[in-house]
């Protein structure tokens, strides 16, 4: 509904922007313009419209702006140009974030909601006084400054949806470019890159094109994988939303270099914005000449469909998305032959991530010695992560690979929320695994990532602190893969299944002897056995943290939760020293366990408790342990 | 180019192959026995039970042989220590979600699991836990599905949907509790299945069964009599499966020429008619306006009879026949032999014609 408002705006925009865009391009990616500049003077709110803006309200706050602008007699048709639509920036705890372009100087203000809007309309758009204390601070610098965006340079400084706002900032260079070259010539510059499959398995995206581009058959595919699946990854979402053409230009081009006519982009029909995003400028890129019949006089014809998932996350292996193409049900195929021979329809098929397209432009426009630039030997290029967990600046990173773990966690994501410890790192999803704090040293890449049996995944991080039970957390994964298993082979079916099983009595406290062994045997041949990469590797996060926290699958075998998560295993005592007799506790106590009378210490009594926690959330002393 | 032979070993002994064969087709050839559940030659190889594992030199982990193509100098293994072990721990996977009801199960004696788990000595205690508790569908006249002995091997699914092309059944659900069902769950009828019992005929297990046959004898109990169907020219083979002098039930012929093992609903279930008391079994003659039954010679007299007299009342253009699609192209030839060049007619045609 919102964005079906703000699209009438969109022409009018879009075409003031075109004007402009070829001397904005530059200011606008800078955060100071220089004095004198032709936007200086004007005024531009950028408010973030991305999922996380959108969830944390942000089109009201754009609302409230347009509103306040035209109440104060701001002229109606100014504020309809500043409020600008752009996309995410990464920054997601800090929600709503909005950047004020106003004679000549930026300002960010962050965690915006309506009622704010008034206050920095009177002091900073008419008296000329930022809102000091609203103003993204210290942690807003340090998250942005650590960084290396290539990719998402433009998420949130350019209108994703105008075409001319990414033409303006060097869009489709990268395809004009490629087009005067040879299909030959592409595909060397990209294997030269060294870029590797943003995905998670980290195959070498030129030598896939290769491969596809040698079948010698006339009809193939080109497919990007948009179905982001991971718990806690929202990369490619982000990139689609804040940069949609930079990801069709990849597509163009890996689909010049295949020799294909045909692609398809395979996103879940979760991110409705994103899906709107990209027929959005899919649309703009054909009415440009950049996809369809003859592209750019080049002779080379190419188009684009969306096919949206249905939410299963088996969807997001290769051979499971081809088929759900098909219109079949969403399951792996046996791996008879390689998808660069038979793919979708049989039919030889290019399949790469978001990221690994949204990369290729660029490599084609500064070439593969720039791009090898940045990263290590191995993993070249910026991967973009996703932050989340206990951390204090959540949100979308981009740093260049072999950055280390404690840097992009520390520094970047500011450390920890609250007083607890850091404990671990969960990178790539229920495929990867945990990674304790004692690795913090790790450069994150493919391989150091695999060496310590975790994986890069499609970049999600989930941040533990010393509150989460390493058990639970290996239950969660194993839960959320035998959810999404799709039943075809057995270790996967069924195998995932007991390992969730055996997990969840140790959680419980009901754990039996041997049952560690069990699980590290049963996790092992389900790597070993499983068909498809979700089987193989949906152990990881039970192997990797037995591997790192065997002492506390040990303690729950004695009946003891270090972290306290479990429920089943927790103990609420009094600590009869810190007890006020207050008696909130035996107010709130549902089962009549807490022993408690007028003036005296409150008790609990074993039996009856039935461990909700409510008598320790009512303590106001911290005597309830 | 594609004669081309390639060599491999398998255990240690040569063997030749063509080069898109997978480990499974050149070990069938080398007389190697390699375990499968879910493979049926007729189908797709599907990779779905990983039974058929087998150690390939200098790869790090255990191939599925049904889903891997030979390569020339490829060392297959079919017997190590470790693919033993992994196979034993499929099958303890598996039989932690089965009955393992053999005594009163149907399948007993021709079953796949029951084979496999026999031979690798396994059950499924050590890895124990949930097992299904789902209903008997008994729904329809002809086949029953016990979802409790289910292995997922797909079998039935990839038959229905790429041989019978009918689109009975799919896998539905995720993750444990997926499992091969006919759209919404809704009972099988002639709106939704063809009945022609392929999905049994694959079935590895007593998953899916014919109903009509049930309780009629173990497979040991049961002389196999190898015949063509009578219903119609395409000569479909399959065997009489009979028992005290009684055909009990219908059970596929793989090596069988035409079909292959496939067969439709009235070669599998048709056969009522057989032990029928309605049958007739001797021709039958109207005497004064009553049937009455007499040998095959006054019958074939009295046609021939009655042939040559309207023959030569009315000629040959008085005569026709008209044959049926159930009989073969050598009878339907020798039936327009006897029109054209006996009776010198040309009415003669058969249903099949369209």
């Amino acid at each position: 509904m919102a964005a079906k408002k703000k699209t009438e705006t969109e022409p009018k925009t879009g075409t003031k922007r075109k004007a402009a865009s070829g001397k904005s391009s530059a200011s606008v990616a800078a955060t100071k313009p220089k004095a004198g500049d032709k936007t200086a003077g004007d005024l531009i709110i950028k408010v973030c419209v991305g999922t996380g803006g959108l969830a944390a309200g942000s089109q009201d706050v754009i609302n409230e702006f347009t509103r306040e602008l035209q109440a104060r007699g701001i002229k109606a048709e100014i504020a309809k140009k500043c409020v600008n639509k752009t996309g995410c920036r990464g920054f997601c705890a800090k929600d709503v974030i909005v950047e004020i372009l106003h004679k000549g100087s930026t300002e960010v203000y962050q965690l915006i909601s309506p009622d704010k809007v008034s206050r920095i309309v009177e002091e900073h758009i008419i008296n000329d006084e930022p809102v000091i204390e609203w103003l993204a601070g210290k942690e807003y610098h340090a998250f942005h400054d650590r960084q290396t965006k290539i990719l998402l340079k433009q998420c949130g400084q350019i209108d994703p949806e105008d075409i001319d706002a990414y033409i303006g900032v060097g869009g489709y260079e990268g395809l004009k470019k490629a087009l005067s070259q040879s299909q030959f010539e592409v595909i060397e510059e990209v294997k030269a890159s060294g870029l590797r499959g943003r995905g998670g398995a980290g195959f070498p995206t030129g030598l896939k094109w290769e491969f596809c581009n040698m079948s010698g058959e006339d009809t193939k595919y080109i497919i990007c994988n948009a179905d982001e699946g991971d718990p806690g990854a929202f990369m490619d979402r982000a990139l689609i939303e804040g940069n949609p053409h930079s990801v069709l230009e990849g597509m163009i081009i890996g689909g010049y270099a295949v020799g294909t006519r045909e692609g398809f982009i395979y996103i879940r029909a979760e991110y409705p914005l994103a899906i709107q995003r990209l027929e959005i400028a899919i649309k703009q890129a054909r009415g440009k000449g950049l996809l369809g019949k003859n592209i750019l006089n080049s002779g080379f014809d190419f188009d684009l469909h969306i096919k949206q998932g249905a939410g299963a996350f088996v969807c997001g292996e290769a051979s499971a998305l081809m088929r759900s193409i098909e219109g079949k049900r969403g399951m792996p195929r046996a791996k008879l032959w390689r998808s660069a021979v038979k793919g979708l329809w049989d039919k030889p098929t290019v399949l790469n991530n978001v990221e690994t397209f949204a990369n290729v432009p660029l490599i084609i426009m500064n070439g593969a010695e720039w791009y090898r630039g940045f990263g290590t030997e191995k993993s070249t290029g910026t991967k973009v992560f996703a932050l989340t967990g206990k951390i204090r600046n959540s949100g979308l990173i981009e740093v260049p690979m072999g950055m280390t773990l404690g840097e992009m966690i520390m520094d970047i994501g500011g450390g920890m929320t609250g007083r607890n410890k850091l404990k671990a790192v969960q990178t790539g999803g229920p495929s990867g695994g945990c990674i304790p704090a004692k690795h913090l040293d790790l450069p994150v890449d493919f391989d150091s990532l695999a060496s310590v049996g975790s994986m890069m995944g499609s970049g999600s991080m989930v941040v533990v602190d010393d509150t989460t039970c390493m058990v639970d957390l290996a239950k969660f994964f194993i839960s959320f893969t035998q959810h999404e298993s799709c039943g075809k082979c057995v270790p996967c079916r069924i195998g995932t299944k007991r390992m969730l099983e055996i997990l969840t009595r140790i959680t419980e406290g009901k754990g039996r002897e041997g049952d560690i062994d069990l699980l590290i045997e049963i996790g092992t041949d389900v790597k070993t056995t499983s068909l498809c990469g979700l089987g193989q590797s949906a152990p990881n996060p039970i192997l990797s943290t037995i591997r790192f926290f065997r002492e506390e699958f040990e303690a729950h075998m004695d009946g003891h939760c270090p972290a306290g998560a479990c429920k089943a295993l927790r103990q609420y005592v009094v600590n009869v020293e810190a007890c006020k007799m207050c008696g909130k506790c035996a107010r709130v106590c549902p089962s009549g366990a807490i022993t408690w009378q007028p003036k005296t210490k409150a008790g609990i009594s074993k039996s009856k408790c039935v461990k909700c926690g409510a008598c320790y959330e009512a303590c106001p002393f911290n005597a309830i342990l | 180019m594609s004669d081309k032979k390639l060599k491999i070993t398998i255990n240690g002994k040569k063997a030749l192959c063509g080069k898109d064969e997978t480990i499974l087709d050149a070990a069938k050839k080398a007389g190697v026995r390699i375990p499968t559940l879910c493979y049926d030659e007729r189908l797709e190889p599907y990779g779905g039970c990983r039974l058929c594992i087998v150690k390939v030199k200098d790869v790090h982990k255990p191939q599925p042989a049904c889903t891997t193509r030979v390569k020339d100098g490829m060392e297959v293994f079919t017997e190590t220590e470790e693919v033993r072990r992994l196979r034993k721990n499929i099958l303890t996977l598996l039989l932690s979600n089965h009955p393992n009801d053999c005594m009163t199960c149907e399948a007993t004696g021709n079953c796949g699991l029951q084979s496999l788990a026999y031979e690798y000595k396994v059950d499924g205690k050590r890895f124990a836990g949930e097992t299904w508790d789902l209903p008997i569908r008994d729904d329809n006249p002809f086949i029953v599905f016990e979802p409790n002995k289910c292995i997922l091997c797909g079998r039935c699914v990839r038959i229905c949907n790429d041989v019978v092309m009918a689109g009975t059944i799919e896998l539905t659900g995720r993750g444990f509790d997926s499992l091969p069902d006919t759209a919404f769950g809704k009972p099988r009828s002639l709106e939704n299945c063809e009945f022609c019992g392929q999905c049994v005929s694959t079935c590895p297990t007593g998953a899916l069964l014919d109903k009509k046959g049930m309780g009629k004898g173990r497979p040991y109990e049961l002389t196999k009599v190898k015949t063509t169907c009578s219903y119609c020219g395409t000569g479909c083979n399959f065997f009489l499966n009979v028992r005290d002098g009684k055909v009990v039930k219908v059970t596929s012929d793989y090596d069988a020429p035409v079909n292959q093992g496939n067969l439709c609903i009235k070669g599998r279930y048709g056969y009522d008619f057989i032990h029928s008391s309605e049958r007739i079994t001797a021709p039958i003659i109207k005497k004064d306006g009553k049937y009455v039954e007499a040998t095959w010679d006054e019958a074939l007299d009295l046609i021939a009879k009655r042939f040559a007299e309207i023959l030569a009342k009315h000629g040959p253009s008085s005569l026709g026949a008209f044959s049926s699609a159930r009989c073969t192209n050598e009878e339907n030839y020798l039936l327009s032999k006897l029109v054209r060049t006996v009776f010198k007619s040309n009415n003669v045609d058969c249903c099949a014609r369209v």
